[in-house]
């Protein structure tokens, strides 16, 4: 193991700067601070160039050099490289000069971002010879595990609160994987997966493989720095739950930076969430530097974490990069998966919904001026959280096979009368 | 009957590999400062240099978060379990 470590050089602790072996493991024995990967930067400089990207295939591994894995990944090789679409009439309901959408709704093959720290964590823990995976999550994680975990011929154990989406369940019941439903909301699953990971000698994707597993999302920051023509982009909308997607993007533009790719420019990272749980945005308005838990209540199934692992980085992010952050109502997250289907074609998820209605917000206020750009990040399907929209959606009209009923239906139906004329 | 610890693994090499450890303590800043008198160690890697239970330690009595309850001044009484858990990435 000790020379198949590609271009990790440790797991260093990022309270205290302790540094560890690159195992399974996620917290600092001294201060429970969480362990990221540490990276030879300056190999990776000479390897990771403009170039050698362009000419490796449409997959988050493009840039597997700033990935935690030590050889070939050998889960999830066609994850990633998700459109990145310019969204010019989203952008003129919003009142802002250009706005992006990085449509991780696509996301191969579960159809949320969790594919890509998924197939790092689960690369990573073939490498060191795990064969049972498992997970706490809140609907689109388990999904990833299980699929990624069947086709990669891994055992995988996922742990949900029971509450969750009937798409989502179903989605991970599907692979086979064993699903366990816990009655609780996200926060106990993870306390009792914390315990468990204790016991038993599993990948934990998002426990003892944490380090590992939240560096994959960075190959989103990647893709949009890339996809934009090589530029960090002046706005960046991002949802949180436990706030570490928006810690990953933004540590992507700053290696990015690094390591000669893009050039340095002022930048602001955003945060979104449901005001039913809005622990780091709730901090971030009174101004505080630390989070008060809160006990979730929201139809964002999916960012419904009431104590956010990595709130305090991301409260971090927001003074350093100037960025602000927001929560939206139930309403406005229905709103804004009304809006961004309409305008844009895409239907999201729930996050996906707090992720534009956030944004309306922030451009209304200024945060996001009305003649910069931005670029929202959209992480889950709206086919798996039907159950939030569906009687918000309106009813399909019903009649029988006759012209003479479609033509009555014209007429007495203002909206299609309408559209009859154009 | 005390009050039952969950000690989770980075801590277990202060406990010589205990699992479980006990206290009589009626407050959890006083089972903090009773374990470190039986695990010498113990008490600089919950809590940092002001007094303060460091910010990725998460404790819980009977498995409500003891910041929804009165921090470390939560009582404790006989019977009692406590868990102390690292935060976790999410979902």
């Amino acid at each position: 193991m000790a020379e198949q470590q590609g271009h990790m050089k440790a797991l260093r602790c990022r309270e205290c700067g302790r540094e560890y072996p690159l195992e399974a493991r996620h917290v600092c024995e001294f201060d429970f601070g969480p362990l990221e990967v540490v990276y030879d930067y300056e190999a990776v400089k000479d390897k990771l160039t403009r170039k050698t990207i362009e000419g490796r295939r449409q997959n988050m591994w493009r840039y597997a050099e700033l990935l935690p894995v030590a050889g070939e990944p050998t889960v999830g090789q066609e994850v990633g490289f998700t459109p990145l679409i310019k969204a010019d009439r989203l952008a003129e309901r919003l009142g802002v000069r250009e706005l992006w959408i990085k449509n991780d709704a696509v996301n191969y093959p579960t159809l949320s971002f969790k594919d890509r720290v998924v197939s790092v964590a689960l690369s990573r823990a073939r490498e060191m010879g795990f064969d049972v995976v498992a997970c706490a999550s809140t609907g689109n994680l388990a999904n990833s595990v299980a699929a990624n975990a069947a086709s990669a011929g891994l055992k995988a154990f996922v742990f949900i609160p029971n509450d969750l989406e009937k798409g989502k369940v179903v989605n991970s019941l599907i692979y086979d994987a064993s699903v366990i439903g816990i009655k609780g909301h996200y926060d106990e699953v993870n306390r009792l997966c914390a315990e468990i990971a204790g016991k038993y000698n599993w990948a934990f994707v998002n426990v003892n493989m944490r380090p590992y597993y939240a560096e994959g999302s960075k190959s989103q920051g990647f893709e949009i720095v890339e996809q934009l023509g090589w530029k960090i982009p002046r706005h960046t909308v991002v949802p949180m739950a436990s706030g570490s997607l928006l810690t990953k993007i933004h540590k992507s533009y700053q290696e990015a930076v690094k390591i000669g790719l893009v050039e340095q420019v002022e930048y602001s990272v955003h945060g979104a969430q449901a005001a039913g749980c809005a622990p780091i945005s709730t901090a971030f308005k009174e101004g505080q530097d630390f989070f008060k838990p809160v006990k979730p209540d929201t139809i964002a199934k999916s960012l419904a974490i009431g104590t956010p692992a990595d709130g305090f980085y991301a409260l971090k992010v927001f003074q350093e990069t100037g960025g602000a952050s927001d929560d939206v109502t139930d309403d406005e997250i229905r709103e804004g998966i009304r809006l961004l289907a309409e305008t844009e074609g895409i239907f999201s998820e729930t996050a996906g919904g707090v992720t534009v209605g956030v944004a309306k917000k922030l451009i209304a206020s200024g945060a996001i001026p009305a003649d910069d750009s931005a670029v929202l990040c959209i992480t889950g399907n709206g086919l798996k959280t039907l159950d939030a929209v569906e009687n918000h959606a309106g009813q399909a009209l019903e009649i029988g096979p006759s012209l003479r009923e479609f033509e009555a239906l014209l007429q007495s139906d203002k909206e299609l009368g309408t559209a009859k004329q154009k | 009957m005390p009050v039952k610890v969950r000690i989770p693994t980075p801590l277990r090499k202060l406990t010589h590999d205990e699992e479980v450890v006990e206290t009589t303590a009626e407050s959890v800043s006083e089972a903090i400062a009773d374990l470190e008198t039986c695990y010498p160690g113990f008490k600089e890697r919950l809590v940092d240099e002001a007094g303060e239970i460091r910010r990725f330690v998460n404790i819980y009595v009977n498995d409500e978060d003891i910041r929804f309850l009165d921090n470390a001044s939560t009582a404790l009484k006989d019977g009692d379990e406590i868990s102390i858990i690292p935060a976790i990435a999410g979902g």
